[in-house]
């Protein structure tokens, strides 16, 4: 089974240990992944701000640089709910392009999700001792209906414990652009987030998506707190040895 | 109502800082969305009603001129009088035209947004003609002279406390805070209103093609009062309201009050067919129904189409984390939350509205909870489209959009450029292991900190662990 992971540029700028354990993670499963050099994003701060023209344009990059891959796995909820559900939207007519995005498209998978559902992964390889809690990041909630996967997972981890928070499916507030456009909102929901997480008394606080967790953990730092950890769910599930394994 | 939708982010900032409404915008939050969750739950299958009531809509609006010209036929047969008004202008022209043909000095209303989106009041006391709100929101909304905040709740935004002050001053009684005394008073001073009212407002929910009646869903008797006593009723409403059948109609009414305030049933549901007949005990002598366009035809056949299919429960706005967060008077006009940022622009004018649809996260709660599946967020992006289309964008961020595309297409650009940004990053923050702030990057920075990379993107690390360049 050939899997192409498409990293997301988030992941691979400012995170790449992210990267590193989904590759674990695909390898854990059996999967034999091949990582296309020339990705880069997968077009949602373009789409998202109306630009369907640049959509359409870089929905076809990516066809191309994944061509030949059974799957795609994305690292992100909300990459993956772009890539999976927005890019098809992009090509009305049936040309051939617009074909070839849409069953590559079709076979695109956030992580969890692939691990659980087409890859059977039954013991991830990572090891947590501790209190963690899960927020759902909302496209790959909404608009993929990754909700069970993570939490199954997280659950076959033994020292692990999940604490569920309050208003765990809420917004935290990044929305891509709007973080920036509208901070004032943003930090808002971001704050309401990490009060939930504070009442749970979680060690860290665990997503499928980097940036709600960039603003999430900005947003922590920002209001002083510089012990709760945040992290995404493949460097759990992955044991962040991920990280240790390219340095 | 004026349309002040350019001022958003003003108007958030000053909700975001109004403690009593973040305070009433938490209760709300509690009630309504707990509220429509246990409500839905005695549904059977909830989602096929939604379904249902979805395919109701689009049969309507796939053949709406021909839905409206059925009603307009059934009305006229039972004594009404239908009058097609292309904009707001037009609604008050026909309406101060009924108010001066009977002779109307004083009109009570019960609440439409038509009459909202329109500036109805306005219009009628130019035209000499007193307005009473009757629904006790609109009542108290009157009294304070502001606009509702809340479709469904449109007084949402005040505490018990504000409008004890509030009734002490134009009622002239001792103040007091007991909700139930309050409605006791409110009630006291509206009675009269009623019974010397010559003519009465309402909007319609819908609107039953099959008996050409109009419906109206209230929990307060006084939709009964307005549309029965006066001698003259007008109904004003917007042309998409048309149901086919009194079935249909009974289907949506399944959703509307479980997804408004949680409730399986309204108080009060009430039918209003024709005029008084003989040995009619009560009801209008003359029954005027206005319907409004004021651009909806525009959108018959658009990918903006769905917004039609709204019935104004308001649970879009009562699950958004933004309107949760900021109210209903941020938005600017009648209409706020996610279907607001979508209608006001729409009604009112992209050029009016221009932050509305790019306020939001597209988390996608809104269409996840709307009884009649609209895909708020696809046309909040179809919105945007427009905007960019039509230029309407910022330019600075036309700018980086087009820069930054220029970079995705280019791969070696791209990777060249983050991996310096990855380098760059990771100087700055030092030993801290955070960046504080950054030229440039406010937006950001004002109220968040960035957790520093790890000093080499991805992909470069990758190749390198490959041992290739």
């Amino acid at each position: 089974m050939r899997v192409g992971l498409f990293v997301t540029c988030i992941a691979n700028l400012m995170r790449p240990a992210v990267g590193f354990a989904a590759l674990r993670l695909l390898q854990a499963a059996g999967c034999e992944v091949v990582v296309p050099p020339g990705q880069t994003c997968c077009g949602q701060p373009a789409y998202n701000s109306g630009d369907f023209e640049t959509g359409r344009k870089i929905a076809c990059k990516w066809a191309q640089d994944f061509a030949g891959c059974d799957y795609v796995v994305v690292p992100s909820g909300s990459c993956a709910g772009m890539i999976r559900v927005h890019y098809p939207r992009l090509f009305a007519e049936s040309d051939m392009q617009g074909e070839a995005v849409r069953q590559l498209a079709a076979r695109t998978w956030e992580l969890t999700a692939f691990l659980v559902e087409v890859a059977g992964l039954s013991q991830p390889p990572g090891w947590y001792q501790g209190k963690i809690t899960y927020h759902d990041s909302c496209s790959g909630l909404r608009e993929l209906m990754v909700k069970t996967a993570p939490r199954t997972l997280l659950a076959r981890m033994p020292g692990l414990v999940l604490e569920e928070m309050d208003g765990c499916e809420t917004c935290c507030g990044f929305g891509g652009t709007f973080a920036v456009k509208f901070g004032e909102i943003s930090s808002h929901l971001a704050d309401n987030k990490c009060a939930a997480i504070h009442a749970t008394g979680a060690q860290a606080v665990v997503a499928g998506d980097l940036g709600c967790l960039l603003h999430i953990e900005g947003r922590l730092r920002r209001l002083g707190d510089t012990t709760t950890q945040v992290l995404h769910v493949a460097e759990v599930l992955a044991g962040r040895q991920g990280e240790v394994a390219w340095k | 109502m004026e349309v002040k939708a350019v001022e958003f982010v003003r108007k958030a900032h000053e909700a975001l800082h109004n403690p009593r409404l973040q305070e009433a915008l938490r209760r709300t939050e509690a009630k309504f969305v707990q509220g429509r969750r246990e409500a839905l739950r005695h549904l059977e299958d909830p989602d096929a009603v939604r379904r249902h009531a979805t395919a109701i809509r689009d049969t309507v609006l796939r053949q709406l001129d021909a839905w409206l010209i059925h009603f307009e036929r059934q009305a006229q047969a039972r004594g009404a009088t239908v009058h097609w008004a292309e904009d707001g202008r037009e609604v008050a022209r026909i309406l101060t035209d009924i108010a001066r043909r009977h002779g109307v000095r004083k009109a009570v209303k019960s609440k439409s947004m038509v009459s909202e989106e329109v500036g109805l009041n306005a219009a009628l006391e130019a035209a000499g003609v007193q307005v009473v709100e009757t629904d006790l929101g609109e009542y108290i909304l009157q009294l304070a002279e502001e606009p509702p905040s809340h479709i469904v709740a449109p007084v949402l935004h005040k505490t018990r406390d504000e409008i004890a002050d509030l009734f002490a001053r134009h009622h002239g009684r001792p103040r007091k805070t007991d909700t139930a005394a309050l409605t006791r008073e409110a009630r006291e001073f509206l009675r009269p209103h009623f019974l010397s009212a010559d003519m009465g407002i309402s909007g319609a929910n819908f609107l039953v093609a099959e008996t050409g009646s109009v419906l109206i869903v209230t929990n307060e008797g006084n939709g009964r009062l307005a549309t029965t006593l006066p001698r003259v009723h007008v109904a004003i409403t917007g042309i998409e309201k048309v149901v086919p059948t009194l079935e249909d109609a009974a289907t949506l009414l399944r959703l509307l009050p479980r997804s408004a305030t949680g409730q399986d049933i309204t108080n009060y549901v009430s039918l209003l067919t024709g005029t008084k007949q003989a040995g009619d005990a009560d009801g209008p002598e003359h029954f005027h129904i206005i319907l409004l366009d004021n651009g909806r035809s525009r959108l018959l056949g658009s990918e903006l189409e769905p917004i039609l299919r709204c019935i104004r429960c308001g649970a879009c706005m009562n699950h958004c984390p933004v309107y949760q967060s900021v109210g209903g008077h941020a938005y600017g006009w009648v209409y706020p939350g996610p279907m607001g940022s979508i209608l006001t622009p729409l009604l009112a004018g992209l050029e009016r509205a221009t932050p509305l649809p790019n306020a939001s996260t597209l988390c996608g709660r809104c269409a996840e909870v709307c009884p009649v599946n609209i895909p708020l967020a696809d046309l909040l992006r179809e919105l945007r489209h427009v905007q960019q289309v039509r230029g309407l964008r910022p330019r600075l961020e036309t700018l980086s959009l087009r820069l930054w595309r220029a970079l995705v297409l280019r791969p070696r650009l791209y990777h060249a450029v983050m991996g310096m940004a990855a380098w760059l990053l990771t100087r700055l923050a030092g030993a801290r292991g955070r960046l504080c702030r950054l030229p440039g990057a406010a937006g950001w920075f004002a109220h968040r900190d960035l957790p520093a990379p790890a000093g080499e993107t991805f992909l470069a690390a990758w190749a390198r662990r490959r041992g290739k360049p």
